[in-house]
């Protein structure tokens, strides 16, 4: 825990105290837990369903056919002359994955609450699993975007070696939510209301339906500082070859860090007291 | 591991938590609906002052607020390597937090708790099991949240299913498993955690008496191999057979801290046990129209109230009662009945005086003495009972009305004869036996 001094095998237990850091050592310790979490949670997702993991391609198929008439053919949004279902699926499936995960992530604890109270292990294992289990869903996603990519003929440019930031940025930014929000809503259940909410809020301001380049210039650092514009945008650079924006994607980089770092402080904090406030 | 110092160490350990945080409510409309909006503040501070204690610890009351509770106060004591210790105390007396401490889940708020070795804490098994993992799946996943790697979890794979004797059903998944198989694959993954600190908390309250009494051996097999083990619990007789320490809470503080069986008498004397006599006025007196329980008490060899008796001794349970008309021939009974449930034995009134006559109108006494060396060990509940043999109906019945606990300290004389070990059966009656040794074998066909 926070304050739990490990030198070998000697544990010492203090009152909470102050502000504190992760403590990698004592997670890595519990990378066996973690890796059965996460499978858990794969494998649970689809449990006693007919169609089982079918549903990971159907629930993004059926989101891009609805936004594609919609968005597509009925409001003709300018997409720079990109097909509207390719425009907006390189969008919808990263961020069908953060809102997914960052939702999962955020109620992890108080879903796992019975745990809590009975045994110690390293809480941040639990909104960090749905960060990892969720992208077996993204993966699959991502083959049904490469199966459009090659009807429509495109061929991907360089910008592709973004890729690997851009997807660690794509976990960073849930997981640092996912923090924040899962050690609040154990002591604030408003957070469940609220999540609903959070997420439709997120979907029409990223650029998710629309180009970012419809932003005029400048307000463009602005709206960057939302760290989801970064990494969709980033998607359509990497994928469709649309210019990449360099100071749109690193505010992103900047702010999902800072995300990530404040989240894991203030999760650092507040894992004491969890269970005397449940 | 090295035996330099003691392997836990509890120094001056509080835990407060907050009681009954009052809402003070407005009386008209204008305060209640400013209260409205101060609300998600006030509401902050409500949450923040469950684990925020400065205030009482700061404001020189020396902690005498009426909002919080002391679960644990000013806690010290050392625990060596090998040592098994029962943790003994009342409803509230803060084992179970004391114990939540130790394995880490939530924090002291004041003093120190170092601990060398890795903790295994049976606090309740089988958290963490998923119901739609199979009971493979639940095996690797509980074993690594208790804190295993998964290559320990392999090496013992075939002992725990094993142990739990849940191997038909491996790949099932846990959901159609029955409450008693769940049971006994968590215990079993726990048992198997091999941690050089084992802290227990009735655990043995589950599962059937099978099985517990395998959960006790298991634990025996870890203290004997120089293990630590902390163990709360309410059975007195497990306690004194598996601990040789032990460590009375009352009301969050040490009371004594010694040798168990000094603890466990201690306990039981304290009258935090079991209530060994009861007593009714004529208003609430139970029974029919023709008899009424008025009294019933359990009595040592010296004619005192007593809540615990020496396995060895003989003991007296008295029944008074009235009765309210002549005339009615009656019997006065007494079940015991064992921690299991099982009735161990019932017996009826016998006094050539009364027995096959009517009785008159009055109050009476009836005194049964048990001899000693033929309970068995553990707590035995009373229910004393009276029958009217006409209207072949009971007067009154009051089921488990008082109990004592019989205890066994390994004494001369006892049906145990030297014998230490686990003794079975529900009761210990001392058997006479004759062995003879013969010079060839012969003579025992002939014999």
């Amino acid at each position: 825990m926070v304050d739990t001094a490990r030198t070998e095998n000697t544990v010492t237990i203090r009152p909470p105290s102050g502000w504190e850091w992760i403590d990698f050592k004592e997670l890595f310790a519990y990378r066996d837990l973690f890796y059965f979490l996460v499978w858990r949670d794969i494998k649970i997702l689809y449990a006693q369903t007919i169609m089982g993991f079918s549903w990971a391609i159907f629930n993004p198929l059926i989101q891009i056919v609805i936004f594609s008439i919609v968005f597509g053919r009925v409001a003709k949004l300018d997409t720079g002359g990109i097909p509207y279902v390719l425009f907006s699926t390189v969008a919808i499936i990263p961020w069908t994955y953060m809102s997914e995960s960052m939702r999962a992530s955020s109620q992890s604890l108080v879903q796992g609450q019975a745990v809590l109270g009975k045994i110690y292990f390293p809480r941040v294992l639990y909104p960090i699993t749905p960060i990892l289990a969720k992208l077996v869903d993204f993966g699959i996603s991502l083959v049904l975007l490469l199966l459009i990519m090659v009807w429509y003929r495109v061929m991907p440019t360089w910008n592709v070696l973004l890729l690997p930031v851009l997807i660690v940025m794509m976990m960073a930014v849930p997981a640092g939510m996912g923090l924040w929000l899962s050690a609040l809503a154990i002591r604030f259940r408003d957070v469940k209301f609220a999540m609903p909410f959070v997420i439709r809020m997120l979907i029409y301001s990223a650029p998710v339906l629309y180009s970012a380049t419809s932003i005029s210039p400048e307000y463009r650092i602005l709206y960057a500082l939302n760290p989801i514009v970064g990494v969709i945008e980033g998607f359509r650079s990497a994928l469709l070859g649309t210019p990449i924006m360099w100071d749109s994607l690193l505010v992103g980089v900047i702010m999902s860090g800072l995300l990530l770092f404040s989240g894991m402080l203030y999760f650092k904090k507040m894992e004491r007291v969890f269970v005397d406030v449940i | 591991m090295s035996s330099k110092g003691p392997v836990i160490r509890v120094d001056n350990v509080s835990k407060i938590y907050r009681v009954g945080v009052q809402d003070s409510a407005s009386e008209n409309m204008v305060g209640a609906f400013l209260d409205f909006i101060r609300s998600p503040l006030k509401n902050y501070r409500k949450y923040r002052s469950l684990y925020d204690f400065s205030d009482v610890l700061d404001d020189g009351s020396g902690g005498e607020d009426s909002n919080v509770l002391w679960a644990l106060r000013d806690v010290s004591f050392e625990v060596e390597q090998g040592d098994v210790v029962g943790v003994i105390g009342m409803n509230g007396a803060g084992k179970s937090t004391l114990l939540k401490l130790l394995s880490r889940i939530t924090p002291p708020t004041r003093g120190e708790i170092q601990i060398r070795g890795r903790v295994g804490s049976l606090l309740e098994v089988g958290t963490g099991f998923h119901p739609e993992l199979t009971g493979r799946e639940n095996i690797y996943l509980n074993g690594t949240i208790l804190g295993m790697r998964k290559k320990e979890v392999d090496r013992k794979f075939d002992e725990i299913i094993d142990f739990a004797a849940v191997d038909k059903f491996l790949d099932t998944p846990v959901k159609r498993y029955s409450s008693g198989m769940r049971v006994r694959l968590a215990f079993a993954v726990a048992a198997h955690l091999e941690p050089e600190i084992l802290i227990v908390d009735e655990v043995l309250a589950v599962g059937d008496y099978e099985f517990q009494r395998k959960c006790i051996n298991k634990m025996q097999d870890v203290s004997g191999e120089g293990r630590t083990v902390l163990f709360v619990s309410h059975n007195m007789p497990s306690v004194a057979r598996l601990c040789d320490r032990g460590i009375l809470l009352n009301k969050g503080q040490v009371v004594q801290d010694g040798k168990v069986e000094e603890i466990i008498s201690a306990y039981l004397s304290s009258g935090s046990g079991v209530t060994s006599e009861r007593t009714w006025d004529e208003a609430e007196a139970p029974g029919g129209n023709i008899a009424r329980l008025r009294a019933v008490r359990v009595l040592d060899k010296d004619g005192t109230l007593a809540e615990a008796v020496e396995i060895t001794d003989p003991v007296t349970v008295e029944m008074e009662y009235e009765l309210l008309e002549s005339g009615h021939e009656v019997v006065p009974n007494v079940h015991f009945h064992n921690e299991q449930g099982i009735n161990v034995f019932m017996t009826v009134d016998n006094d050539k005086e009364w027995s096959g006559r009517p009785r008159p109108a009055g109050y009476y006494k009836s005194t049964i003495t048990i001899p000693g060396n033929l309970l068995s060990e553990g707590m035995l509940y009373v229910t004393p009972s009276l029958i009217g043999l006409q209207e072949k109906r009971g007067e009154f019945l009051v089921r488990q009305a008082i109990a004592f606990q019989v205890v066994d300290h390994m004494l001369e004389g006892s049906a145990r004869a030297g014998y230490t070990l686990q003794f079975h059966g529900v009761m210990r009656p001392l058997v006479p036996w004759r062995t003879v040794k013969y010079e060839n074998e012969h003579r025992s066909q002939a014999g």
